[in-house]
C-alpha cells in the first residue's frame, strides 16, 4: 500500500469478486476443501423409506458393527432439545415414532469416511405401521390441511366489483417448487473446544441459527457455541433453515466422541431430506372493463408446506403480498393458505413466495389480454400503480416512489417491442411448426423481511497500526458479492483503497445475534451497519487529530488514501498509528435497523417493505409446437438498484437471477411417486438451465440516474431476488407462441413449469 | 503399477481398490481440493479436470485420432506427436484409467504469480460467483482453448519461454465481432454444456470463453509439452500393460490376446469401456469394483477401418472421436451426438459401452438399428477366438439383457456408409427429445432411415429409444408404411400403427402419453422435412 494511493475502489466501481482469483485458482476453501483432524469422523445421515406412518421396528446392530462405523446415535442421543423447528416447533432433528415425510432422519452414523458412513446407512433395518399419506396439494386444499391458519388481506369490496364488471375470468395457475441445486451440498465442519463448546464451520446464510441451534440440541449455552461462515458454494434461501439440522448432527457426534466431526450430504440426499421451493395453487377471480382496467379480485393463494411450518407462515404471505405484482388493485380479496403435506418441509427459495404471486398476477393480465384481443402489454400499462391516486396496495401500503413506467418505457424501445411484435406475427403466418412469442413483463418487489425485527445488522471493524483494515458482520457470502460490496463502503467511508480492507468470514463470536443474509437485504443491513461502525471509528479518529493538531474538526479530511491536515496530510497508517499512541479505541461495532417497517396481522395492514426494487424484461422464445421443445432467443432488460454500489455484481445478480427464474418456469420439474418419494432426486433428472439456456442476445441494463427515494447505503437497491421475476417474460413468451397457433380459440392455460411436455399440453388443451 | 503425470509429478501406486476414483484420489489422498464434488455422478461438471494424452495426428486431415485406416484413399500416418487435452469428470473416472496419461487440474494451470490466461478470462468476466463450479469451469475452457491450434506446435518450444500472447490476435480485449462470436457460441456450448453454473447465468462465462479462444497465449503446457510427451510415451513404452497385481486389481491389456487372457483369468472382472454409467454403481449404488479390466487401451478395440460401404468402428472409440468420423456422413448423427451427454462424457464414453450397457434409451442404438448396422462379437473358447455377427436390432433382448455371452466381448460395430448412387434418396433423420438441449438423458430418441422412389417409400427402418424396455424397431409402423405413397395419410396410418409397437412408461421425465404424442409427431416431423424442406422444423438447427 502506498501512502498516495488514489481512491480507485469506492461504490459505484465495478470491483471483481473479492474471491475470484481464488475461485480461478481452485484456492477458494470450501467446508469439505478444510483440513482434515486426526481421528475426524465423517456422518451420514439415515432417513426414512415411507412418507407417512410410525416406527415400529429400528434395528441398527448391523449398522453398528459395519466397517469403520464408530458410532451411532437417535433421537434418543439428543441432550437437550430435540426440535430445531426455526420460527414454529414441528421438525425434530430425528424423528422417533412419527413420520411425516420420505427420507426424515432417523438416525446418523459417524464412521472413518464418507464413504463408510454412507454404505453403513443401508444396513439398517426399520419396520414401520404405515399411514395414508397426503402428497398431493389440491387434496390438502380440500380437506383444510394445514400447517399454519390462513390469512386474508384485504381492500375494498372485491365481490360487488367483480359482480358489476363487464368482464369476469375465474380461472386457475399451478406453479412448481424449484430445488436449490446450490453446486455446494449442505456441509458442515465442527471441531470440539474446553467446557462442551463447539467451533462450527458451515455453509449457512444463518449463523446465529445454527448456533442457537446446536446450543440447545446440545443443552450448553449460546456462548460456548462458535459458527463460522466464509462462504457458501450457493445458497439461494436453501441455507436459510436447511443448513443447521446437519451441524446439530456433527456437534453431536463431536461431543461424544471428542473428535472432529464433518457431515455432508451427498447430492442425492441433499435433493431428498432438504426444502425447496414452495409449489403454488392460484385461484383467481377477476373483473375488469372493456379497457383492461381491473376492478376486483379475489385470489386463494395456496403453498404446499410439507409436513412442518418452517418459514411458512411467512413465506405465503410474501405471495400474497405480491400478487399484485406491478398492478393497481382496487378492490381485492387475497387469502393465503399453508397447506400440509407428508413431503420434505418447503422453504425459502430466492423471491420467498413473492414468484408464485407475481406469477398469478402476470397471468391474469395475459388472459384479460387475450380476452379482449389486446395486446397484453397495453393491459400492464393500463393497470400499472401510480404514486398519486392508483398508489395503495392491497395491505394498505402506499408507493411514494415508482420507477416502472419510466423502465418499461425505456424498454419498450430498447428492445423495439412494437416492431419485434409484427416481426414475430410475421415468422408465425409462414411457419407451422415452430413459433414464436414476445413478452414484456414488469416486476415490483418489497425489500425488507416482512417479520419487522429481522431488519436489524450489526458489524465489527478493527485498525491496525499498520492501517490496514478488518471488517467484519453479520451478513454471509454466497456468491453474491456482500463481501466486496461491504469493502467498498468501508473504502469509500474512510477514503482508502479496497486493498486495505479485509473482510473476514461471518462468526457468531465478532458480532452476535444476526438475521440470516435472506429477503435481499445483505447489503441494505449489513452495509449500513458497517458505514456506521466506520463512522463511529472516523469521528473518533477525527477528534483525536483535532485535539492533537489543534484544528477544528471540519479541517481534518479523509481523502484519496491520506487525512488532510489544513496544510498538512497523514496517511491513514500514520493516523492509526498515532491513534494508538494516542489511546484511542481503534475497534467499533456499528448497528443497523430499517426504519419505517411495520405490519399488523390482525388488521393485514401496514408498511411491510422499506421500499420497492423494479426492473422489467421483454423476452422472444421459439417453440416446437410437435414436441413443445422451445429455446429463449433474446432477452432485454433494465432492472433498477438504485445508485449501484458494484455495477458489475449487479448485473451478476440480475443474469444469474433472471436465468435460475427461467429453469424455475421451463425445465425444472419436481416428481415424487405416488409413494411419496422423490424421483426427481440428482442432476440427470432434474434439470437446471445449461448454458446453452442462456440466449444468444442477452442485453442487460441498469436504470441510471436513479438513487433510491430511501435513505439506503449510498443509496442503493437490493438486487438479489428481484431479477429472479424477471423471467416470467419467458414464460409468458411461451404462451404468446402458443396462443398463435392457427384455429387458437381459448387462452392457454399454461401452467409452470412449461417443460416439452406442458407446452404440448397446453397446445393441445384448447 | 499404474504410473501419470500428476501435473508435472509422476504418480506411481503400487496398490489401491480399483474402483478408486480420480475424484476420490484428489480429494482424500491427495487433499488438492480445487477439483470438487458436486454430484459425484458425472452430471454437473464441478469435478472436470483434463487429461493430456499422446495422439497422432494424420497429415491429410487435423483429426486428432488413434488411427482411421482407410482402404478407400490410403492416408498416412505418424507416429504419436501430440498431446490431446480432454475435459473430463474426474467424479466417474477409476484411477487405473489415467495410465500413461497427464492428470491436469486446477491447482497447476496458473503461473507461480500469473493466472493462467482462461483464469484471468473468468475474473476479468465476473465469470464466477460463488465459485464452487468455478474450477470445473475453467478446465474445461482450458480444454476448449487447446482445441483451438488443433496442431499444437511441438517443434518450436522449449527455448520459448516468452509467455507472450501470441498466436492468433493481438493481446488486449478488442470486441469481437458478432460473426466470430457466434461462430464460437457453438464450441462454447459444446464445450460447456457439462458444466453446470447455478449463480452467474452463464453470460459471463460465455464472454470468458470468447476471450479465452479469441486471445491464445503459448502456455506453459505448450513449452514444455514435448517434455511431457517424452515422459508419457516412456510409460507407456516401459510398462507391461497386462500386469497382475492383486494388490491394485486394475488390468489395462493392451491387445486382444491380453484381454482374453484376463478375462479368462479374472471371470468375475468388469469391463470398462469408458465407465460413465458402470461409476454410478461405485458413486450412487455405493457398490465395490474389486477388479477391473481396461478396453480403452486395446489398440484392436481402438481402431476405425473404412471400407467402400460401411465403416469398421472399434467398441472403445471414444463418442468425440464418433462425431468426428460420422459428422460428413450422416447430418443427423452429428446432431445426435453433440447432444449425447456432455463433452465429458463423450470424451470417455465409447460406442461399445454404449451398446454393452443396453439402457432402453440408449442414444445410439436406434441409430444404429435404423442404419441396420450390426455387431462383431467375439469370445476365446479353449485357445480359438470364434467371432460371431449380430444385427444391432436382435443385440438387445430385455430390460438390460442383450445377446452378449459371458466371455465374449464387442469387438467392433459394422456400421454401413451413406449410399451415394445416383437417383436414390435415402435418409438418416434422428430425432432426439429431451427436457434440455444441453446433457441431458432422451425423453425418446426415434431414427428413422428412408428411401423414397417417386415419391413410394420403397425401404423404411425405424427403431426408437425411451420407449420400451430396449431400444427397439417400430415393425408396425414400418408395415405401415412400406410401398406406400409418402403423404399425410401414409403418415396418420403409420402414426396408429406406432401405438402397436409401444406402450411406454411414465417416470422421471415424461409420461407415457407425451411418449407416444412425441414419437408420433417425428412421423409428421419426418413428413415435413422431406417433403417440404424450407419448412423449419427444428429448434436445435433453425437458432
Amino acid at each position: 500500500m502506498s501512502d498516495n494511493e488514489q481512491i480507485v475502489m469506492g461504490p459505484g466501481k465495478k470491483l471483481e469478486h473479492e474471491s475470484a482469483s481464488k475461485h480461478v485458482t481452485g484456492k477458494a476453501i470450501y467446508i469439505d476443501d478444510q483440513m482434515v483432524y486426526q481421528g475426524q469422523l465423517f456422518a451420514c445421515i439415515g432417513g426414512s423409506q415411507i412418507a407417512h406412518g410410525r416406527i415400529t421396528i429400528l434395528d441398527l446392530d448391523a449398522v453398528r458393527s459395519a466397517e469403520g462405523v464408530i458410532d451411532v446415535i437417535t433421537a434418543k442421543s439428543v441432550p437437550g432439545k430435540l426440535d430445531i423447528g426455526p420460527v414454529f416447533p414441528g421438525d425434530p432433528l430425528f424423528t422417533d415414532e412419527l413420520v411425516e415425510y420420505w427420507g426424515q432422519p432417523i438416525f446418523a452414523v459417524a464412521a472413518n469416511s464418507h464413504e463408510q458412513a454412507r454404505k453403513a446407512i443401508t444396513l439398517a433395518h426399520i419396520e414401520y405401521q404405515e399411514l395414508e399419506p397426503v402428497l398431493d396439494l389440491a387434496q390438502a386444499m380440500d380437506q383444510s390441511f394445514y400447517v399454519r391458519p390462513p390469512h386474508r388481506m384485504q381492500r375494498g369490496n372485491s365481490e360487488q366489483a367483480i359482480q358489476s364488471a363487464s368482464h369476469r375470468i375465474q380461472s386457475k395457475l399451478l406453479v412448481g417448487g424449484q430445488e436449490h441445486f446450490y453446486l455446494e451440498g449442505q456441509a458442515s465442519a465442527v471441531i470440539p473446544q474446553e467446557d462442551g463448546g463447539m467451533l462450527i464451520y458451515t455453509s449457512t446464510q444463518n449463523p446465529s441459527e445454527t448456533q442457537k441451534l446446536v446450543a440447545e440440541v446440545l443443552d450448553v449455552p449460546m456462548t460456548r457455541i462458535d459458527v463460522v461462515t466464509r462462504r457458501m458454494g450457493g445458497g439461494f434461501g436453501g441455507k436459510e433453515t436447511q443448513a443447521a439440522p446437519w451441524s446439530c448432527v456433527a456437534a453431536l457426534f463431536a461431543s461424544r466422541n471428542q473428535c472432529a466431526v464433518t457431515c455432508r450430504l451427498s447430492r442425492k440426499d441433499d435433493m431428498v431430506m432438504t426444502g425447496k421451493r414452495h409449489n403454488f395453487i392460484n385461484h383467481y377471480d377477476v373483473g375488469f372493463d372493456d379497457d383492461g382496467s381491473i376492478s376486483g379480485i379475489k385470489y386463494t393463494l395456496a403453498g404446499q408446506c410439507g409436513y412442518s411450518p418452517d418459514l411458512s407462515d411467512a413465506i405465503v404471505d410474501r405471495a400474497m403480498f405480491h400478487c399484485d405484482n406491478a398492478y393497481y388493485l382496487p378492490n381485492a380479496t387475497v387469502d393465503g393458505l399453508r397447506c400440509k403435506t407428508h413431503t420434505v418441509s418447503n422453504t425459502a427459495f430466492r423471491g420467498f413466495g413473492g414468484p408464485q404471486g407475481v406469477i398469478a398476477a402476470e397471468t391474469v393480465i395475459d388472459e384479460i389480454a387475450f380476452e379482449l384481443k389486446k395486446d397484453p402489454l397495453e393491459i400492464r400499462k393500463r393497470n400499472l400503480y401510480n404514486t398519486t391516486d392508483r398508489n395503495q396496495t392491497h395491505y394498505h401500503q402506499k408507493l411514494d416512489s415508482f420507477t416502472l413506467p419510466e423502465i418499461i418505457a425505456q424498454l419498450e424501445l430498447d428492445a423495439d417491442y412494437w416492431n419485434r411484435r409484427k416481426q414475430v406475427s410475421e415468422f408465425n403466418a409462414t411457419s407451422p411448426i415452430l413459433k414464436k412469442g414476445l413478452a414484456l413483463t414488469p416486476v415490483k418487489f418489497g425489500i425488507s423481511f416482512t417479520v419487522s425485527h429481522l431488519n436489524q445488522a450489526g458489524a465489527l471493524i478493527h485498525l491496525y497500526t499498520d492501517g490496514s483494515i478488518q471488517v467484519n458482520h453479520g451478513g454471509t457470502e454466497m456468491g453474491q458479492g456482500l463481501m466486496t460490496k461491504v469493502a467498498q463502503i468501508v473504502a469509500q467511508e474512510f477514503q482508502v483503497s479496497t486493498d486495505r480492507i479485509v473482510v473476514t468470514a461471518t462468526r457468531t463470536d465478532k458480532v452476535p445475534n444476526t438475521s440470516p443474509t435472506a429477503a435481499s437485504a445483505g447489503t441494505d443491513l449489513n452495509g449500513m451497519a458497517a458505514l456506521n461502525a466506520a463512522k463511529t471509528l472516523k469521528y473518533r479518529l477525527t477528534h483525536f487529530l483535532s485535539d492533537k493538531y489543534q484544528l477544528p474538526a471540519e479541517e481534518i479530511c479523509f481523502k484519496n488514501g491520506e487525512v488532510q491536515l489544513r496544510d498538512d496530510a497523514l496517511s491513514f497508517a500514520e493516523v492509526t498509528k498515532e491513534a494508538w499512541l494516542g489511546r484511542i479505541s481503534l475497534s467499533s461495532t456499528g448497528f443497523y435497523k430499517t426504519p419505517k417497517v411495520h405490519y399488523d396481522r390482525q388488521t393485514a395492514s401496514g408498511h411491510p417493505f422499506y421500499y420497492f426494487a423494479n426492473g422489467a424484461s421483454v423476452s422472444e422464445v421459439l417453440i416446437d409446437t410437435l414436441t413443445g421443445e422451445y429455446k429463449l432467443l433474446r432477452t432485454d432488460i433494465i432492472h433498477d438498484v438504485g445508485n449501484s454500489i458494484n455495477p458489475a455484481l449487479d448485473i451478476g445478480q440480475i443474469e444469474g437471477g433472471f436465468i435460475q427464474g427461467l429453469g424455475w418456469l421451463t425445465c425444472e420439474e419436481l416428481k415424487w411417486d405416488n409413494q411419496g418419494r422423490l424421483i426427481t432426486d440428482g442432476p440427470a433428472t432434474y434439470k437446471i438451465p445449461a448454458i446453452s439456456d442462456t440466449p444468444e442476445v442477452f442485453n442487460v441494463r441498469l436504470l441510471q440516474n436513479s438513487p433510491n427515494s430511501e435513505a439506503t447505503v449510498f443509496r442503493s437497491k437490493a438486487v438479489g431476488e428481484p431479477p429472479l421475476m424477471l423471467a416470467i417474460s419467458a414464460w409468458c413468451a411461451i404462451r404468446d407462441a402458443i396462443a398463435s397457433v392457427e384455429g387458437r380459440t381459448t387462452f392457454p392455460q399454461l401452467h409452470a413449469p412449461a417443460t416439452p411436455e406442458e407446452i404440448l399440453r397446453a397446445i393441445h388443451r384448447d | 503399477m499404474i504410473q501419470f503425470l500428476l501435473n508435472n509429478e509422476l504418480v506411481e501406486l503400487e496398490a489401491s481398490n480399483a474402483d478408486l476414483t480420480v475424484l476420490d484420489f484428489l480429494r482424500t489422498k491427495r487433499r488438492l481440493c480445487g477439483t470438487k464434488e458436486g454430484c459425484a455422478s458425472g452430471d454437473c461438471g464441478a469435478c472436470t479436470v483434463v487429461v493430456a494424452e499422446p495422439m497422432s495426428v494424420s497429415t491429410t486431415e487435423h483429426i486428432l485420432t488413434d488411427k482411421i485406416e482407410s482402404k478407400v484413399e490410403g492416408k498416412t500416418e505418424c507416429g504419436a506427436n501430440v498431446l490431446r487435452y480432454q475435459n473430463i469428470n474426474s467424479c466417474i473416472t477409476f484411477l487405473g484409467a489415467l495410465h500413461g496419461k497427464q492428470l491436469i487440474t486446477v491447482e497447476h494451470l496458473s503461473g507461480k504469480d500469473r493466472l493462467h490466461s482462461v483464469q484471468e478470462a473468468m475474473v476479468t468476466h465476473h465469470g464466477s460467483q460463488c465459485g464452487f463450479c468455478t474450477p470445473g469451469f475453467v478446465m474445461s475452457l482450458f480444454a476448449l482453448q487447446k482445441t483451438i491450434p488443433i496442431v499444437n506446435e511441438v517443434s518450436n518450444n522449449d527455448h520459448d519461454s516468452d509467455g507472450g500472447k501470441t498466436t492468433k490476435n493481438p493481446p488486449g480485449n478488442q470486441k469481437l465481432d458478432s460473426a466470430n462470436a457466434k461462430r464460437h457460441r457453438a464450441s462454447i456450448d459444446e464445450y460447456l454444456g457439462g458444466n453446470l453454473c447455478r449463480c452467474t447465468g452463464y453470460r459471463p462465462i460465455i464472454d470468458a470463453a470468447l476471450q479465452s479462444m479469441e486471445n491464445l497465449e503459448h502456455d506453459q503446457f505448450d513449452r514444455s509439452s514435448k517434455k511431457t510427451l517424452n515422459r508419457l510415451n516412456a510409460i507407456r513404452h516401459s510398462s507391461d500393460f497386462s500386469f497382475k497385481s492383486s494388490r491394485y486389481p486394475f488390468y489395462i491389456p493392451e491387445n486382444l490376446a491380453q484381454l482374453h487372457e484376463l478375462m479368462s483369468q479374472f471371470p468375475d472382472a468388469r469391463l470398462l469401456a469408458g465407465g460413465t454409467d458402470l461409476a454410478l454403481e461405485v458413486t450412487q449404488q455405493l457398490k465395490s469394483l474389486p477388479e477391473i479390466i481396461l478396453l480403452t487401451e486395446v489398440h484392436e478395440l481402438k481402431r476405425i477401418v473404412e471400407e467402400d460401404d460401411h465403416f469398421e468402428i472399434g467398441s472403445a472409440v471414444s463418442l468425440s472421436k464418433l462425431l468426428d468420423l460420422l459428422a460428413p456422413h450422416y447430418p443427423d448423427a452429428k446432431e445426435l451426438l453433440l447432444r449425447f451427454g456432455s463433452r465429458q462424457v463423450r470424451n470417455q464414453g465409447t460406442i461399445g459401452g454404449n451398446v454393452a450397457n443396453a439402457s432402453p434409451i440408449g442414444d445410439l442404438p436406434p441409430m444404429l438399428i435404423a442404419l441396420n448396422a450390426s455387431l462383431v462379437l467375439q469370445k476365446r473358447i479353449a485357445s480359438t477366438i470364434q467371432t460371431r455377427i449380430v444385427d444391432a436390432e436382435n443385440y438387445f433382448l430385455d430390460y438390460r439383457k442383450t445377446d452378449l455371452q459371458p466371455g465374449e466381448i464387442i469387438q467392433s460395430i459394422h456400421l454401413p456408409k451413406p449410399v451415394l448412387e445416383s437417383g436414390v434418396k435415402k435418409q438418416l433423420k434422428v430425432y432426439k427429445i429431451t427436457k434440455q438441449f444441453d446433457d441431458d438423458i432422451s425423453t425418446i430418441c426415434s431414427a428413422i432411415h428412408i428411401e423414397l422412389t417417386d415419391n413410394v417409400i420403397s425401404s423404411i427402418r425405424m427403431a426408437l429409444g425411451g420407449m420400451a424396455a430396449i431400444p427397439k424397431r417400430a415393425t408396425h409402423c414400418e408395415e405401415a408404411m412400406i410401398g406406400k405413397t409418402f403423404n399425410k395419410d401414409t403418415i396418420s396410418l403409420a402414426q396408429r400403427a406406432i401405438k402397436k409397437d409401444f406402450q411406454p412408461i411414465s417416470d422421471a421425465r415424461a409420461s407415457a402419453a407425451y411418449r407416444i404424442l412425441i414419437a408420433q409427431n417425428m412421423l409428421s416431423r419426418l413428413h415435413f422435412e422431406i417433403s417440404s424442406p424450407d419448412v423449419p422444423t427444428r429448434i436445435t438447427t433453425h437458432v
